[in-house]
């Protein structure tokens, strides 16, 4: 196990390399998803370099932490994360959805190191966690589940299912981390199928739920750190973000859901970026 | 036949399960609201911790039993066939298949033998679905003594399986001494003028087919054919060649099923006259078990009827 506890510049600096890396990765690719993988790159950072017990030289450890990112698109974000954090060397990354990568274009569990569950179609991520956090218990092992959803994704209703699953059995080691970026594929959530009162639907199914600016990682990792000590009962996070944050030209815009960057647009967030680094 | 003991293989898993379960402290059982009509609901009882009932909600029990088994356990998933195979198909797909994981599907009312509850609780397309899926295990064991077993196998194979169940009672055809291996199918008897592959509760009705036929002085092999995926190509190529015509016989739509199976290897490795019976383009309709597989044409009398014709066409040669 990995012991040192980064302060929080160290996690900012880290998750501006982390946004890099996303651009970088997706531009090579010619095809990916920037603004939900920008837009959790904070939460993910906190988890993987700070929150989580892991081992990257075992990622197979049984008493390990588990993460899932149910909203599957986003994965040059856990990718980034995951070989910034040693589980395969930095270089796989160009290899992102290319023939015979481990890389797949959504996480799959098999084929990539360090990742815990396979997932791409949404909506089921959470009904994952819930099995990992019940056979924890079965299996006599103190670990906690991170479910990472999108805002859009919990119009699935499955998620719902699993919400309410998750109170009857009262799983205090399960968190939901929900990326509240506002968007979805085709626009904004409010627009194509409400999802607010999100805290209060949360609440009304026995969720412990936690609202933070999912962009501060000083009040991420205060709120991650309380819940995985203190919790008595599953909790939400609603992290309020900005879809392609980071990047000024792509964040709060709908078409950054689903393209690459060109070159010269890659060129651009990264010069944006790499100011955020040095400042 | 008619005067064999006969037990729903439903009520042999449930069982079965148990005894594993005695064995094994990985093995949980998932119910979704049918576990008293599947008697699981005994387990619960028994192992209070590992009896997760997930109430109506069988997507999210698909894709938690998942999550239970990247953590070392192996799940039991116990619903309907309906449900389990079509409700859910996309969380057995990508959540289980997809990263092999090591959960057992238990899915009973397979075919008609939810005669009474109608169209909506009688999987008759399961096979077909759960068999297209990279990497599963497909089973409908004949009786409760090969259930039994197939619940065993089940757990000491690695990866998803689908185990398919009867409501109904049907005869127990075994003894505790079969052998029973996943992907190897059972002679039941041997013929020479064709021979019956039949899958599930089909396989007593093919024994029965094939005693009807010998009165008439043709020798039928029955094959119990309980592994659907991955077949066993070798017995069908086997009989075919031994015997020059097929039949198959299964409680199922004849699309894509053990018909389309044996069908796909005949073709391929060894062609002989083939005669499936099955559900044909068809919902079925509420009524009891066995009336039911006389009116569309799946009774042993059918299956039969089919032997005869598989025969006269033996000689016949298919050109343009
Ligand atoms: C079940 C399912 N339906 C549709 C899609 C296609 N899809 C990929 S991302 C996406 C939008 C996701 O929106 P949200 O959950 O808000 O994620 P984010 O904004 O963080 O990218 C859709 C519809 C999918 N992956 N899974
Ligand atoms: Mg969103």
């Amino acid at each position: 196990m990995d012991t040192d506890t980064p302060a929080l510049r160290d996690l900012e600096r880290m998750a501006a390399t982390i946004r890099c890396d996303i651009i970088r990765m997706i531009h090579r690719a010619g095809a990916g998803h920037p603004g939900g993988a920008l837009s959790a790159a904070d939460l993910v950072t906190a988890l993987y370099f700070r929150v989580m017990r892991l081992d990257p030289r075992n990622p197979s450890w049984p008493a390990r932490d588990r993460f899932i990112l149910s909203k599957g698109h986003a994965c040059p974000v856990l990718y980034a994360a995951l070989a910034r954090r040693g589980y395969f060397p930095l270089s796989e990354l160009d290899t992102l959805r290319q023939l015979g990568s481990r890389l797949q274009g959504h996480p799959d569990m098999l084929k990539t190191p360090g990742i815990d569950m396979t997932a791409g179609s949404l909506g089921q991520g959470l009904s994952a966690g819930l099995g990992m956090a019940l056979a924890a218990r079965v299996k006599g092992l103190d670990i906690h589940v991170y479910v990472l959803v999108g805002d859009g994704e919990v119009q699935e209703g499955q998620v719902w299912e699993a919400a309410m699953a998750a109170t009857k059995w009262q799983t205090a080691n399960l968190v939901a981390l929900l990326d509240c970026n506002r968007l979805q594929n085709d626009g904004e959530v409010a627009g194509i199928m409400p999802v607010e009162p999100l805290a209060a639907k949360w609440q009304a199914f026995g969720w412990e739920v936690r609202e933070i600016d999912g962009h501060n990682m000083r009040e991420i990792v205060e709120t991650l750190e309380d819940v995985r000590d203190h919790a008595v009962r599953p909790t939400a996070i609603l992290a309020h973000t900005t879809k392609g944050c980071g990047v000024s030209f792509m964040e709060n815009v709908p078409g950054w859901h689903g393209r690459a960057p060109n070159d010269e647009e890659a060129e651009r967030a990264l010069c944006e970026l790499r100011r955020r680094l040095d400042g | 036949m008619a005067d064999m003991p006969t037990y729903p293989t439903r009520y042999a898993y449930a069982e079965a399960v148990q005894e594993l379960a005695a064995a094994n402290p990985d093995v949980v059982l998932l119910n979704a609201d049918v576990a008293k009509s599947m008697r699981t609901n005994e387990f619960a009882e028994r192992f209070p911790d590992r009896e997760f009932n997930f109430g109506i909600a069988e997507q999210n029990m698909m894709a938690a039993a998942a999550g239970m088994a990247t953590v070392g356990l192996i799940p039991f998933v116990s619903t309907y066939a309906v449900f389990a195979s079509m409700r859910a198909c996309e969380q057995v797909r990508t959540m289980i298949c997809y990263p092999r994981l090591n959960v057992k599907i238990a899915a009973s009312h397979g075919g008609l033998t939810p005669g009474q509850d109608g169209v909506t609780h009688q999987g008759l397309e399961d096979m077909a679905l759960m068999r297209s899926l990279a990497g599963m295990t497909v089973i409908q064991p004949a009786d409760a003594t090969s259930t039994r077993k197939a619940v065993w196998a089940a757990a000491a194979h690695p990866g998803p399986v689908y185990l398919r169940l009867t409501r109904d009672p049907v005869p127990v055809l075994y003894d505790d001494s079969l052998q029973f291996e996943i992907g190897r199918a059972i002679t039941l008897r041997d013929g020479e003028d064709a021979t019956i592959i039949a899958i599930g509760d089909m396989v007593a009705l093919a024994v029965e087919a094939a005693d009807m036929l010998e009165a008439e002085g043709l020798e039928v092999g029955v094959l119990d054919m309980h592994t659907l995926k991955p077949l066993d190509e070798a017995a069908v190529v086997r009989a075919a060649r031994a015997t020059g015509a097929i039949v198959t016989a299964e409680n199922h739509t004849l699309f894509g099923g053990l018909g389309s199976a044996v069908a796909e290897v005949l073709g391929e490795q060894c062609p002989v006259p083939l005669s499936r019976v099955g559900l044909g383009n068809t919902f079925a309709e509420s009524g009891p078990y066995r009336e039911l597989l006389v009116k569309y044409r799946m009774s042993s009398v059918d299956i039969a009827a089919a032997v005869q014709t598989v025969v006269s066409r033996k000689d016949r040669v298919c050109s343009g």
